[in-house]
């Protein structure tokens, strides 16, 4: 069994450097679509012919593709992620930087978002087909698709500028402690906590039922458990097992995707990162932070498969 | 159609679907004021009966400005999610139907594309051609192509081996024909669900692209340029941006009922 369990472990890990090396390509690839050529684009139209020529041969952009991809993606393994156009500097500082502001901020939207989402499905799993399950379901529903920008707006409106219970921005005073920049941070994760409730909360929901409907609780329930000892010990934890799977995968989404959050508050996370590259056309940088993000979620994809597999005895015995 | 009828959701979000597609169409003549008209002695005028969302720092008449801002976001979404649904169909049509490697490059391609989040992607598209309301067509139109693909492919697999597609192989059809007349008007509701799905998504990424500076651009009265705009002042001049946000949110939430309505219909 545990053989079995090591195989699938080992294909799904091949298979996710696999996808991170066509992603690579695609990355590589988006970067060659600058119009004219880089040293022009990043210099301006009044720089002379010969510095433009000068910066392309330093920045090796004269070079054949595949040898120009090469020598990035072998670099880029090895930490060395190239030098920004605009900065003049490695671009790997900046990068590693930015996803730890990003991975702080995502962190607090998943303790708070995973523990609500929760709540919020079994409380509708319990009450199922009635008003306050509806209810719940249609506010999970609703709030997953209004786009951040905008529940940015409400949130700020109603606690930084009425209630002043909150900063605006997420920019801390330097040396700020630990406490202070979760106050700091509060307000720019609950947008994406909107946005993920009602699929944690639907995923949930989904599980308790099934589980609320199968013969081990119909059976505990004859046996003459009290209820909220079979809730606790029969229904929760066969419900929230795969809920915790795709909980794990979760922390992929949030690490890159707080980029309009992290634009609206000031915050130097990797989103914001990717956006000023854009912005500026600075090209390394925009690969390393937009690739350092397909990395980060396929890790977070494959400790959600492992958990899921340590927790699913059909998958365990590598039957998928 | 009673069944429309009957659903609730479906029926408000066609009600306010329908108010801004009018307001998109007419919005210029059913303004009270001229939405581009500077009144430099009326800047950031609160609410009031003369200017009923107040007046912007330029003093532009906020209400008509949020009227006719839904023009722009209503022709570029529905251009993206109908260049992503023709080349996500005609791509899920012939992945599915010739299966092998072609189906697994793809299929390879497109899970290595699901690593990003989809503004990430747009982001880098759009970096890299520039931006105008045809480019962001043509991205997110691109973006969605491997999602509609997807959900095609897997309705053409479950096609390919019945018997209309072998007797279509016997007489003779090209790949071609097999593909286009035989095949696609049975994956064809599929495609039209997972079309009103991604309009939904569509005014979504428009509307963030827009906010973030690489969507529609200026002088259009859009909501996420206006919010962009104005959310510096959001301490002292909440109306500059409410109204714009309420807007998005509304139709947003429309366009989801109407596609969720839409997804139930079809599964009855």
């Amino acid at each position: 069994m545990f053989a079995a369990m090591l195989k699938f472990l080992t294909k799904r890990a091949l298979l996710s450097v696999i996808t991170l090396a066509i992603l690579s390509v695609i990355v590589f690839l988006a970067g060659q679509l600058l119009p004219g050529d880089v040293g022009r684009a990043v210099l301006g139209p009044l720089a002379d012919a010969r510095s433009v020529a000068a910066f392309n041969h330093q920045a090796g952009v004269d070079r054949a593709l595949p040898v120009q991809y090469w020598d990035w993606i072998s670099h880029f393994i090895t930490g060395d992620m190239g030098r920004s156009f605009t900065y003049r500097a490695p671009v790997a500082p900046f990068v590693a930087d930015a996803l730890l502001n990003s991975l702080k901020l995502a962190a607090l939207a998943f303790v708070l978002v995973v523990p609500l989402g929760i709540a919020g499905g079994v409380f509708a799993a319990l009450r199922v087909g009635r008003w306050s399950d509806r209810s719940i379901v249609l506010l999970g529903q609703t709030l997953g698709v209004v786009p951040e920008f905008i529940s940015s707006i409400v949130l700020i409106l109603i606690f930084g500028v009425w209630l002043r219970w909150l900063p605006m921005s997420a920019d801390w005073p330097e040396g700020a402690g630990p406490l202070t920049q979760i106050r700091y941070l509060i307000l720019p994760s609950l947008p994406p906590v909107l946005i993920y409730f009602g699929y944690l909360a639907r995923v949930a929901r989904v599980g308790t039922i099934e589980a609320l409907d199968a013969d081990y609780t119909r059976t505990a329930i004859l046996k003459g458990l009290p209820w909220l000892t079979v809730l606790r010990r029969h229904v929760l934890r066969n419900a929230l097992l795969p809920t915790i799977a795709v909980a794990a995968s979760l922390i992929g989404y949030l690490a890159g995707g707080l980029v309009v959050v992290e634009i609206l508050f000031h915050y130097r996370g990797i989103g914001g990162l990717i956006y000023s590259a854009a912005r500026a056309k600075d090209f390394p940088m925009l690969e390393a932070g937009v690739l350092s993000i397909g990395a980060i979620y396929a890790i977070a994809s494959l400790m959600a498969d492992l958990l899921s597999s340590a927790l699913n005895p059909r998958v365990r015995a590598g039957r998928t | 159609m009673r069944a429309a009828l009957r659903s609730r959701p479906l029926l408000a979000g066609a009600a306010i679907l329908l108010f801004w597609i009018a307001c998109a169409l007419f919005g210029s003549r059913m303004t009270p004021l001229d939405p581009y008209a500077d009144d430099l002695l009326a800047t950031l005028a609160a609410p009031s009966s003369a200017h009923w969302f107040g007046t912007d720092q330029l003093g532009r008449d906020v209400f008509s400005r949020v009227i006719v801002g839904a023009r722009d976001i209503l022709i570029v979404a529905p251009l993206a999610t109908a260049l992503g649904t023709l080349l996500g169909t005609a791509l899920g049509l012939a992945v599915g139907y010739f299966r092998g490697a072609l189906d697994t490059i793809v299929s390879r391609v497109i899970e290595a594309l699901q690593a990003l989040p989809l503004v990430i992607v747009a982001l880098m598209g759009l970096a890299a051609i520039g931006t105008s309301n045809f480019t962001v067509v043509l991205v997110i139109g691109f973006v969605f192509t491997p999602l509609i693909a997807r959900t095609v492919r897997s309705a053409t697999l479950s096609e390919v081996d019945l018997d209309y597609v072998a007797a279509a192989r016997v007489r003779g059809d090209s790949a071609f024909a097999i593909m286009f007349v035989e095949i696609l008007p049975n994956v064809l509701p599929v495609a039209i669900v997972e079309m009103t799905v991604r309009l939904g998504y569509a005014i979504f990424f428009v509307a963030t692209l827009s906010f973030i500076g690489f969507g529609i651009q200026p002088p259009s009265a859009d909501w996420g340029i206006a919010i962009a705009e104005n959310y510096s002042l959001i301490g002292s001049y909440w109306w500059t941006v409410l109204f714009d946000a309420g807007a998005t949110a509304s139709l947003i939430i429309a366009v989801n009922l109407v596609a969720d309505g839409l997804q139930h219909l079809a599964e009855q």
